[in-house]
């Protein structure tokens, strides 16, 4: 018996139309309007607000804090995902456990626990007071939050890559002569660029968008310890929502780079691996 | 040391990693994190029930698990429904669509907050359709959720996919032979095995709703008792320098996210998978 509509196309066409609003609803449209409100007031006014004294001290504190914390993070990815991924031992679940904490731990909860230990009523106060240190409501306190928040990112990228790969290779090479850093450099790493590429560019961009945290032990003193995220809020708080949308433009294309360099990792890490497996 | 916690291996490094390994995770998240527990324990029992027990941090508790608790059922469907359709179909776009559903990982709270406050407004462009019909977002409870939503929505989604993926095409078609039905088939065949995939993404959801904190503080209006989330009393309390009673709010929350980690990690446990979504 002939049917009049095939199901199967109708009930394909809705599904893939209901999740493609929801997407647009939810996603692209607030991805816009960044960009809608920030050019409001035309071009002019944009690079007028991005170009604001303390808007620039901001991005400089921002790439300054980025830069320092996604280092610490990226030798510390590599380090333990080289030990969990090459070796066996036990304790391996609760070590990746504890890794992933800072991920279930409120951004502002982050924040607290430096406070805490180097505030002026902190567990270290009164001895950073008498040597003159300051911590928190500056910049070291920021980098400290910073690190917590955007911990596990380059190293929970590599565990999955790293793994796919195995570790015959690094054996081979081992077994051939090859010293250890010599067999990381050359054997290891061109195997993993993609994925430590990704890894660096999320926790890059989680370490510059971050609010929470940062608000917490930044004390928001314009000029001094704002980053962009908190020169966001302060703008939009005065209610210059031009000016606001504008700095959080920067942070949006960011995203969207990101975005594009996980598609591209994604997709080289594939090919590696395609690449491997013909080879044996 | 290193020889007897290890098999032995050809590979070198394992010490100077691992030791590594442990102490900077040691010092970064390990001790700053126990602090909450050793500050809260300056209080005394009747002290922290009383900061924990305030009637606005009640509500505060009650919108915040409640809220991320709806956003988190929102995702669960509209998640299941996007690995879906990006697992199972073939259109135009689909590639960029998969590359999309990152983006509230990649944007940043603070910028997410304030776009969804001006979309949702009275006069923004969605909130001017739901004004109409009395429907008020932005600075309501509703907007919380709607927050809470977006920025929980790729769990779901990353950990159905990879499990729809591996899943047997042919399961469903013996199914679907054997005379179920479409529904049948996806209840009773499709749905038990994706079962786990689904709770760890609900649950790796709600978690991050509990402490979200930058984008809801701008589009929920901050009012007391009404839409006031509990991260945002710590930052209250911490302003006014009541550093023991931030900190007790702080370990509620703590135990909250505690609680759904290790329901994370038996539900990975069960699957034999586990997942990570940045």
């Amino acid at each position: 018996m002939p049917k009049p509509v095939q199901p199967a196309a109708l009930v394909r066409f809705l599904l893939i139309f209901a999740a493609l609003i929801f997407l647009f609803l939810f996603l692209i449209v607030p991805l816009f309007a960044v960009f809608s409100e920030a050019l409001k007031k035309g071009i002019l006014v944009y690079i007028e607000s991005v170009e604001d004294a303390d808007a620039l001290s901001a991005i400089r504190l921002t790439l300054l804090v980025a830069a320092i914390s996604v280092s610490l993070n990226t030798i510390f990815g590599i380090a333990t995902a080289w030990a969990i991924t090459k070796f066996e031992f036990r304790g391996k679940n609760l070590l990746i456990t504890l890794i992933d904490l800072p991920f279930a731990v409120s951004p502002v909860i982050s924040g607290l626990i430096f406070v805490l230990l180097f505030g002026a009523q902190g567990i270290l106060g009164p001895w950073l007071e008498a040597h003159d240190i300051k911590i928190i409501f500056a910049v070291p306190g920021m980098v400290l939050a910073t690190v917590f928040v955007t911990f596990p990112f380059v190293v929970r990228e590599l565990i999955p890559v790293m793994l796919a790969q195995g570790k015959q290779e690094e054996e081979t090479a081992l077994s051939l002569g090859a010293g250890g850093l010599q067999t990381f450099l050359r054997v290891t790493l061109p195997n993993i660029k993609w994925g430590l590429l990704y890894g660096v560019i999320l926790c890059n961009a989680r370490a510059m968008g971050e609010f929470g945290a940062v608000s917490v032990v930044s004390g928001h003193i314009r000029g001094m310890t704002n980053t962009i995220p908190l020169h966001v809020e302060i703008l939009y708080n005065e209610y210059n929502f031009v000016a606001a949308f504008a700095v959080a433009s920067i942070l949006a294309v960011l995203a969207i780079i990101t975005l594009i360099i996980k598609s591209l990792s994604e997709w080289k890490t594939k090919r590696l691996l395609e690449a491997a497996e013909e080879e044996q | 040391m290193a020889k007897r916690l290890a098999k032995k291996s050809i590979i070198p490094g394992f010490g100077l990693t691992m030791g590594y390994t442990l102490v900077y995770l040691s010092l970064i998240v390990l001790i700053p994190l126990s602090l909450i527990f050793y500050k809260t324990a300056s209080l005394s029992w009747k002290e922290y029930w009383d900061v924990v027990t305030d009637p606005r941090v009640i509500a505060s508790y009650r919108l915040t698990f409640g809220a991320s608790f709806v956003a988190s059922v929102i995702n669960a469907v509209f998640g299941t429904l996007i690995a879906w359709v990006l697992v199972r179909y073939d259109f135009i776009g689909k590639r960029l669509v998969d590359g999309i559903v990152d983006l509230p990982f990649a944007l940043p709270t603070a910028v997410a907050g304030i776009a969804l406050t001006s979309v949702y407004s009275d006069n923004g462009w969605i909130g001017k359709f739901l004004a109409p019909l009395g429907i008020k977002v932005a600075f309501t409870p509703l907007g919380v959720i709607v927050a809470l939503t977006f920025i929980g929505f790729p769990f779901v989604v990353r950990t159905i996919q990879p499990v729809l993926q591996d899943l047997d095409h042919q399961l469903e078609e013996a199914a679907f032979s054997l005379g179920a039905s479409r529904l049948q088939t996806f209840v009773r065949v499709l749905f038990p095995p994706l079962l786990p995939a689904l709770l760890t993404g609900f649950a790796l959801a709600f978690a991050r709703a509990l402490g979200e904190y930058g984008s809801v503080i701008f589009i929920s209006g901050n009012m007391p008792m009404v839409t006031e989330v509990t991260p945002l009393l710590i930052v209250t309390k911490l302003e006014q320098y009541d550093y023991a009673g931030a900190t007790a709010i702080a370990s509620v929350v703590l135990i909250a996210s505690f609680i759904l980690l290790f329901i994370i990690n038996c539900l990975q446990w069960v699957s034999g998978r586990r997942y990570f979504i940045g």
